[in-house]
């Protein structure tokens, strides 16, 4: 039997030991990914499955945001009679906050779950620990290379997602609210800086260590069974999901 | 020659190993027999550095297993094969690919020379036309023979055997004993058999440790063992209901 105070300790503990764990597993990963980043086949592979394969919601996604943004953004623009700001407000809103994040979390939702149900029954059927019985480090085979693929393909599916979601917007404000077509991507083009890119390109990097990270963790230590892969790829998606959301809080308050 | 000094582990409040000793005589094949639960497959993963133990000394040829950095362990590792009890073949490749496996990633052969070593390996454990299946294309049987091939295929010094049988039919069972005998003959390797298989695993083993309640109780020859009056030992190896093991 433990008392109350015991079992505030154990789980403070716990939380303590897994978040150093997590610690561990990043900075691991990433001394891996300049130690030995694995074979281009391997990571290659692994762009084809993170960002190929996560085209098709990205531009699904992309375009129904961006005319969303379009139609939201005319009608507040044209209380104030400036309806010709609709490129700009849809562009800014795309490439500096909702380009990352939402790729992100269509990413997280299509690949983060699947690398750590991936990883995690490998770990429950051995194929870890034979790997270790191989004198291998299973780092260079199943994390590394898919540090690398989402660090690449982050920021590339992020740009898809910004221009689709421009012209998502261009769509329903020109071509079906009368928006002029002229103003609408002369406006755009006059108050997106470098710095906006920049910082969103930034941010879907970023996001692309996060996906990594928290898929390839959950996964490398799955519990038991069946049901230990399942709770492992909730948490990594529900995880994920929270710390893109205040990694990016942080990090749009750093880069304004 | 691998030797288990004082060795403790446990799992929370679970003591699996409890000041366990043993020395695994070199080229011979040593089986591990216990009631299911005693951490059999516990030591087998201790013997390979997939665990730690809390405390005692695991030697291989005179080196010791603990405080050792990945590298360091990686070399002692180098030393060893395993087959797993689920084979734990890789399910993204080939039974080829898997085989191949470690002699792309531990040598610098050309890929003729793989080719050749890999399809020898699989010739020896009674496997043709197999190359390209998946993992998933093949019965338990064959998934082992597929296991032992890339175990042996570096040609390490000792091989482990967790539950080499498990889950076999009884013709299947005997094809993969006499699977282990002549692979041991041929290569001459240090084995650990890790078995249930009362009496079949006394004819292949040359040693045969009795693992119980965290230590070992008994350790001889397969004729010593199976004439052993202890009544923990008599009543594992007649499978009887009345004794000192309690079911459940």
């Amino acid at each position: 039997m433990f008392t109350p105070v015991q079992a505030i300790g154990r789980l403070t503990i716990g939380y303590v030991r897994n978040l150093g764990r997590m610690g561990w597993f990043i900075l691991y990963s990433l001394y891996m990914i300049v130690r030995s980043p694995g074979s281009p086949v391997y990571i290659l592979k692994q762009m084809r499955f993170i960002g190929t394969k996560s085209l098709f919601v990205i531009v699904l996604t992309a375009a129904f945001t961006g005319m969303v943004l379009g139609l939201q953004g005319y009608y507040t623009l044209a209380k104030f009679g400036s309806e010709g700001m609709l490129g700009t407000a849809v562009a800014l809103s795309l490439i500096r906050e909702l380009g990352p994040v939402l790729s992100a979390l269509m990413v997280t939702g299509r690949a983060g779950s699947a690398i750590t149900a991936e990883i995690g029954i490998m770990r429950i059927s051995e194929q870890i620990d034979a790997l270790e019985t191989m004198a291998l480090d299973p780092f260079k085979y199943l994390v590394t290379p898919k540090f690398v693929a989402a660090m690449i393909s982050m920021p590339l599916l992020c740009a898809i997602f910004d221009v689709v979601g421009i012209y998502g917007g261009w769509l329903v404000g020109v071509k079906l609210l009368g928006v002029n077509p002229g103003a609408y991507f002369y406006e755009m083009e006059k108050s997106v800086m470098w710095r906006d890119v920049y910082s969103g390109m930034v941010k879907s990097f970023s996001f692309g260590v996060i996906i990594a990270w928290i898929g390839c963790y959950k996964g490398y230590f799955s519990g038991p069974g069946a049901e230990g892969v399942s709770r492992a790829t909730t948490e990594s998606v529900v995880l994920t999901s929270v710390i893109i959301l205040v990694w990016d809080y942080f990090l749009t308050s750093i880069l304004l | 020659m691998i030797r288990l000094t004082g060795v403790h582990k446990s799992f929370g409040a679970q003591k699996v190993l409890n000041g366990l000793n043993l020395e695994i005589p070199e080229g011979k094949v040593t089986a591990i027999i216990g009631p299911s639960g005693e951490g059999k497959s516990v030591l087998l993963k201790l013997l390979i550095g997939l665990l730690q133990p809390d405390s005692g000394l695991i030697e291989v040829d005179g080196e010791c297993m603990q405080g050792l950095r990945r590298s360091q362990l990686n070399h002692i590792r180098e030393k060893f094969g395993m087959l797993f009890q689920n084979a734990a073949l890789f399910d993204s490749m080939s039974v080829f690919e898997n085989v191949a496996f470690p002699l792309q990633e531990k040598t610098k052969l050309t890929r003729d020379e793989i080719r050749r070593r890999v399809l020898s390996a699989l010739e020896h454990v009674g496997l043709k036309n197999v190359e390209d299946k998946f993992p998933d294309e093949l019965s338990g049987g064959m998934k082992k023979r597929v296991g032992l091939a890339r175990a042996v295929v570096l040609d390490p010094k000792i091989i482990l055997f967790d539950e080499p049988t498990t889950g076999l039919d009884p013709v299947i069972k005997r094809a993969i004993h006499h699977l282990i005998r002549e692979t041991h003959a041929k290569f001459g390797f240090t084995a650990v058999v890790v078995s249930h298989e009362i009496p079949e695993i006394f004819d292949i083993a040359q040693n045969v440790a009795m693992l119980y309640q965290g230590e070992i109780l008994q350790h001889g020859t397969p004729d010593e063992i199976q004439a052993s009056t202890h009544p923990v030992v008599k009543q594992f190896i007649s499978g009887s209901l009345d004794g000192p093991i309690h079911v459940g």
